[in-house]
């Protein structure tokens, strides 16, 4: 009997934390959605997104540079990444020998673990000073190098490793016969990849862009060390530029001394809350139907 | 060549340096880390707490930090990994195939993509609310927080692979499903639990952004579960952004430590998975 109510114990147990566990989100957005009320109140919600006015003393809170900030950067980390890490995740799935496979997965992994602000610090001590001294002169632009550029060649190092891995896994679930059924009909080796593991694997691939998105969107301390946090839009890729969480990061300690600071940062950080959770909802319910359907 | 060869070779090419761009950077995150901030490192900086002066550029260490982080790292792992395997006990030994079941792995996965700056920020309310500070406890939650998604989800993966006669077979013993769990379940994902704790913890050492709220800073060892504590990650950050030459130089020499730590315990989760793997059966 003992051991019969101790089975019971752990179940309902075990129950109560799964559930708090699986809430944890909601209770987050929930939590902060409550903080964002009050400046929600007064200002509407498209002033605060497009006014480029941030004097928080003075009570206003535009966060326009800050968005264009972060979509920015974002996206440049994404145009520099996308191409590379497809291109590599093809070559480690369905070019590379086992051994070279075998040898670079695990390296991708480290770069995975690579914490932001060593990568952050990467950035000050050699983006930072390639972007200064040797690019921004070809170009003709004089700048600190804490700039949009420097920002996104950081951030697409660090997306790197989630795409790759994500995407390499996707295109191995492909199934073989139609690969071979390709090669069968005298394709290339390319021109299989290209027309029917690619087409195939799409879904799949879309996703782990999307996670790599959704990473990059919420990435804090190695933009912030980069970027140069000027909060104006930026209009070059040497230029500053501010983001949503380098905002949240670089005023939390004055947060309780105006008023309405606190529920303006925490309108931030919901906001940010919400991107990423959408996006990362919609890639994990494509990947899970993918895994479904390959087992 | 005919143009299919050609396009064939092209691509080839650009695979071949995607590879080598991605694997470049990684080593070149290393060389300029290690190049820069190896003259600054000695053994006074990783023995010694910060003294009087110390952000002026004179004498003393980041031990703080190094411990601060540790401990740190270790408390929110122990407590990601209680409730963790109390989640993975619900989902494999209770839930069976429930929707359930898939909404509480949605929802962790979904978690792991919440920005720490969205999960530090979210703990500090709650620590203002009850006009907490901050300190190691609450670093621990919220680092915690962070470490309970990847250590479930890593778990659950490795425990999925146990093969179902080896669950059959303990239940026509007469086992209940927690001995199952325990002892035959847990068992054989020894080696894949291992690592996820050992992921789990690179992680926490390395996260910055949720503890700049939660944890503090100090210079000072913490004593008690109510002090603040400092990490490493927060030391780089910090003397970087002095404008003393000597202090900026020991943040890169910080940046070597903490790149090492998070680099052996990635080389001991590989290690662990080999070596344990031979105990499972096949």
């Amino acid at each position: 009997m003992n051991r019969k109510l101790k089975d019971v114990f752990v179940g309902k147990l075990s129950f109560l934390i799964a559930v708090f566990s699986g809430f944890i989100v909601f209770i987050i957005a929930f939590v902060l959605f409550q903080k964002s009320i009050p400046i929600l109140e007064l200002i509407p919600i498209n002033q605060l997104f497009l006014s480029s006015i941030w004097l928080p003393s003075q009570g206003h809170f535009g966060f326009y540079p800050f968005v264009i900030g972060t979509v920015y950067v974002t996206g440049l980390a994404m145009a520099l990444a996308i191409p590379i890490c497809i291109l590599t995740a093809i070559y480690l799935a369905e070019y590379a020998p086992k051994k070279v496979r075998g040898a670079i997965l695990p390296l991708v992994d480290l770069l995975a673990g690579i914490p932001s602000v060593v990568n952050g610090l990467w950035g000050v001590l050699f983006i930072v000073p390639l972007i200064r001294d040797h690019i921004a002169p070809i170009v003709g632009v004089s700048t600190t190098g804490y700039s949009l550029l420097a920002g996104g060649i950081v951030l697409a190092i660090m997306v790197a490793p989630i795409i790759i891995s994500v995407s390499e896994e996707v295109f191995r679930t492909v199934p073989f016969e139609m690969a071979d059924a390709s090669l069968a009909l005298g394709a290339t080796k390319w021109q299989t990849t290209k027309y029917v593991v690619l087409r195939k694997a799409m879904p799949g691939v879309i996703a782990a862009v999307v996670l790599g998105f959704s990473r990059a969107f919420g990435e804090t301390m190695a933009v912030l060390m980069v970027l140069g946090n000027v909060a104006k839009v930026p209009l070059s890729l040497f230029d500053p530029a501010y983001t949503l969480p380098a905002l949240i990061a670089n005023n939390y300690g004055e947060i309780m001394s105006i008023p309405l600071y606190d529920s303006a940062l925490l309108f931030a950080a919901l906001v940010l809350l919400v991107v990423v959770v959408f996006f990362n909802a919609l890639a994990r319910i494509v990947l899970l139907r993918i895994e479904r359907r390959s087992t | 060549m005919d143009k299919r060869k050609l396009e064939e070779h092209f691509f080839k090419c650009l695979m071949l340096l995607s590879t080598s761009i991605v694997v470049g950077s990684l080593l070149v995150v290393f060389v300029v880390v290690i190049l820069k901030g190896a003259p600054a490192l000695s053994i006074a900086m990783l023995t010694q707490t910060p003294k009087g002066g110390y952000y002026l550029g004179k004498e003393g260490g980041i031990l703080n930090a190094i411990a601060g982080s540790l401990i740190l790292a270790s408390g929110a792992t122990l407590l990601a990994f209680l409730l963790s395997f109390m989640v993975i006990i619900y989902l494999h030994g209770y839930a069976g195939k429930s929707r359930f079941a898939d909404f509480i792995r949605l929802s962790l996965d979904v978690l792991w993509g919440v920005p720490s700056i969205v999960l530090g920020a979210f703990i500090f309310i709650i620590m203002f609310y009850i006009r907490a500070r901050a300190s190691l406890f609450w670093g621990i939650i919220t680092i915690g927080i962070l470490e309970l998604p990847i250590l479930t989800r890593a778990m659950d993966e490795v425990m999925k692979m146990t093969p179902s006669k080896l669950i059959e077979a303990s239940y026509s013993l007469g086992s209940t499903r927690l001995e199952t769990l325990v002892n035959v379940t847990a068992r054989q994902a020894l080696p894949g639990i291992l690592t996820a704790i050992l992921l789990a913890f690179g992680r926490g050492i390395g996260d910055a952004a949720s503890v700049l709220f939660t944890a503090g800073y100090t210079d000072s060892i913490p004593s008690s579960l109510f002090d603040p504590v400092a990490t490493l990650p927060l030391a780089i950050f910090f003397q970087l952004g002095t404008p003393i030459v000597e202090v900026q130089q020991r943040a890169y020499a910080s940046g070597i430590v903490l790149l090492f730590l998070v680099l052996s315990l990635s080389l001991l989760s590989r290690f662990a998975m080999r070596k344990f793997t031979n105990y499972i059966i096949k």
